[in-house]
């Protein structure tokens, strides 16, 4: 029977990004979808121009989150690997119906199963440059400058918009999936306290040190020794 | 869960402050009130025509007047011989057919149809004397009529069916000594009558804008600018700047907006951004026949009935003649919201030597050039005014009826109300063939709506356009418009995505619970 250990795993800037990160996308959807003409809530010139706010508050949110990741480190957390990919495709399939424990230990240097890694990395590639690259063209395809009004040389607005529309549309899959995924935790809501609180209850193996024993101690700079990362199968060990 | 509330708060309220201090406070362009200041001021003429030697007796023959108006002016003479107010036809280029030489003196319409075997009535409204068939001396300047634009007291008056020529017995003295600046009442005089009465053809120009409130024209309005037609259609050697599709084709000499209002009159950019496609009179214009009703609908093909042997007339509630023995069947509106197209500046027209292409659902009787991938095209609001006229089934041409005479049995559709002898004589008068047979063909004509523009407040909004169902641009092709445009496998795909995740969740959720339900029953048995 695996033993749990409290291990302060989330950083208050991860949380205040993820937290930031979440509401922005929300609201983005909710301001987005009204000016594709989906409903009406704001009333359409409302919807544009929050929208375009947002995305402002989006783009520097990106900006710091990127200086965070290269200074702390951090974006080692989101390499790919195929180790394990398998294994945790089928938790999700088989292994959970039978309680079977996660095939990927969380821990505070890798706290991302297989998928999740390979998700978040084409989120943070591939989704987010071509939502926010769209956003900008689609927002200075035609821009004022010295009393006139210039292109930006944008062919069609509309290919602009169809990629903008796709990214959202993937984007909302990606929250609804994600927002049922934080119930697999080791408790159903062990993995949202976690990340409003930064603490979590995590398994650990008897006899092993957890990489945390005090509240509170920051532990980020561990992260920059790369290949100290515990093995992340609990069947080797 | 203190920590909790803090923290959520910590995270949300800073993003709610930003978004409502970044909110704009709506500004009005310091331009707007440069540009009052400028057109509140009165027109001072340099000169008082009363004091005038030359002006101090009677007239009775108008083309005397004129001289007298050349005796001191004495280039303006030669320089209205160019006018397009007295030629009634320009030199243009049209793409297909090269340069053509069109104007309201050879083309046609779909209101009283054109007015060739007509001038003597249509040409009341030429600024001329005495246009009554093909040999009017276009060269002569004594034949300019300068009173119907210059007269300042209101008074002067063209004679019904007189080619042009003044109400005789008129106070010519009073006349020629008040003379100025064109009014409104001069301009009008022709361009509020234009088909044959008030508001009749161009729904945005009619006698209510020498009256009309700011509502009705922010420009003309009595309560707003209070301006003239010249304010805006300055001329400079008599050529007005101001072109009327019907009758023109280029994109040249045209009274814009952004003349006064610059390509970025707005404080908000997003709005500015819209310029460079969308035409200022779009949004700013949301409709026309703002006091008087227009007509939309003008079927000749009706023409001719009799009520016990009788011309007869029909009129709905508002006074508007919906059947005359004469014009045939009409319809009125008044509020109308206009039609939306591409336009670049240029026309083509649908000439007398041309062929109807019977296969078309209609025939356009001018054709707005235009489209969304022509950078120069803006998509403009406009009056189409469709109408039924008699064409010839055989030469496949446009027919000409003669419409008008001093007296019956000369042909005269409006005297004689037989359309076979109208069309007769009014191909004969044109020397151009004619095979006997008559038929009617649906013709459409486009005519830009620019006047009548409404204060900002009732200028359209976003949702107007920006929206899936009943927007203004549903018949606009061509264009992305956000909020109204989708492309429906991206949309299908899309829901169906979400539909699935939504569906693959609650499967596995279900299939969780279940699972989780038999462990725990298993286990504590």
């Amino acid at each position: 029977m695996a033993k749990t250990e409290k291990v302060y795993i989330y950083k208050l800037y991860e949380r205040f990004w993820h937290w930031t990160q979440a509401f922005l996308i929300f609201f983005l959807a909710l301001t987005g979808f009204e000016v594709h003409g989906s409903f009406t809530f704001f009333g359409f010139e409302n919807a544009v121009d929050l929208h375009n706010k947002a995305a402002w508050a989006f783009i520097i949110l990106t900006i710091f989150t990127i200086f965070w990741h290269f200074t702390t480190g951090e974006w080692k957390q989101y390499m790919p690997t195929t180790e394990n990919l398998r294994a945790q495709a089928e938790y999700y399939v088989f292994g959970i119906f039978r309680n079977a424990p996660h095939p990927t230990r969380k821990t505070v240097l890798s706290k991302l199963n297989p998928l999740q890694r390979l998700v978040y990395l084409s989120l943070k590639i591939l989704v987010f440059p071509v939502m926010i690259a769209s956003g900008l063209a689609y927002m200075f395809y035609r821009y004022p400058s010295q009393g006139e009004i210039k292109e930006l040389g944008v062919s069609s607005l509309e290919a602009v918009a169809y990629a903008h529309t796709i990214g959202a549309y993937f984007l909302m899959a990606f929250v609804i999936v994600h927002l049922y995924l934080i119930t697999t935790g080791h408790t159903v809501t062990s993995n949202l306290k976690a990340m409003v609180t930064g603490w979590e209850e995590l398994e650990t193996e008897e006899g092993e040190i957890p990489e945390s024993k005090t509240a509170g101690e920051p532990v980020g700079e561990k992260l920059d020794k790369p290949g100290e990362q515990p093995d992340p199968d609990p069947e080797k060990i | 869960m203190k920590n909790t509330v803090t923290f959520i708060l910590s995270v949300v309220v800073p993003l709610i402050i930003i978004t409502v201090v970044l909110r704009d406070a709506k500004q009005e362009n310091p331009l707007l009130a440069e540009l009052k200041e400028e057109y509140s001021q009165p027109h001072i003429p340099s000169v008082d025509h009363s004091k005038h030697e030359a002006l101090q007796r009677d007239f009775d023959n108008p083309h005397e007047i004129t001289a007298t108006c050349i005796s001191c002016h004495t280039e303006r003479g030669e320089e209205m011989l160019n006018s397009f107010h007295f030629t009634w036809e320009r030199e243009d280029f049209i793409e297909g057919r090269g340069v053509t030489y069109l104007g309201k003196k050879n083309l046609l319409n779909n209101f009283c149809t054109g007015i060739f075997s007509n001038e003597s009535t249509c040409n009341r409204c030429h600024a001329g004397f005495g246009w009554e068939d093909m040999d009017f001396d276009f060269t002569n300047q004594y034949n300019v009529d300068c009173l119907v634009c210059h007269d300042n007291t209101g008074t002067y008056e063209k004679l019904k069916g007189g080619a042009g020529y003044p109400e005789p017995n008129q106070d010519f003295q009073t006349i020629v000594q008040n003379v100025g600046r064109p009014t409104k009442t001069n301009c009008g005089y022709c361009h509020f009558h234009g088909g044959g009465g008030n508001n009749v053809k161009h729904g945005d120009l009619e006698e209510a804008l020498l009256t009309a409130s700011r509502q009705v024209d922010v420009h003309m309005g009595v309560d707003g600018g209070n301006m003239d037609c010249v304010d805006c259609h300055t001329a400079t050697n008599h050529v007005m700047k101001g072109r009327y599709y019907g009758v023109s084709s280029s994109n040249t000499r045209r009274a814009t907006c952004e003349d006064c209002h610059t390509s970025t009159p707005h404080m908000e950019s997003m709005l500015n951004t819209h310029v460079p496609k969308i035409a200022c009179q779009t949004c700013h214009i949301p409709e026309y026949a703002k006091v008087n009703a227009t007509k939309m609908y003008w079927d000749w093909s009706t023409a001719g009935d009799l009520e016990d042997g009788k011309a007869f007339e029909l009129y709905d509630s508002l006074g508007n003649p919906i059947y005359q023995s004469i014009k045939g069947d009409a319809t009125w509106q008044s509020n109308v919201e206009p039609e939306y197209m591409w336009f670049n500046g240029t026309a083509d027209h649908f000439l007398l030597s041309d062929k109807v292409d019977t296969t078309a659902a209609f025939l356009p009787i001018n054709t707005l050039f235009g489209s969304a991938t022509d950078p120069e095209s803006r998509i403009i609001p406009a009056k189409v005014h469709r109408g039924r006229q008699p064409y010839d089934p055989v030469y496949l041409s446009i027919l000409q009826a003669k419409l008008w005479d001093r007296e019956a049995g000369k042909g005269a559709l409006w005297l004689d109300l037989d359309w076979e002898r109208a069309l007769e004589e009014g191909m004969k008068y044109l020397d151009r063939p004619y095979s006997g047979q008559w038929d009617f063909v649906d013709t459409e004509m486009y005519l830009p709506v620019n006047h009548m523009v409404s204060p900002a407040s009732e200028a359209l909004t976003c949702e107007d356009c920006h929206s899936r169902n009943d927007s203004r641009m549903q018949f606009v092709e061509g264009a992305y418009i956000p909020g109204k445009t989708t492309y429906a496998a991206i949309d299908t795909i899309g829901v169906l995505l979400i539909i699935l995740s939504v569906m693959g969740v609650i499967t596995h959720a279900i299939i969780r619970y279940i699972s989780y339900r038999k462990i725990n029953h298993s286990s504590n048995a």
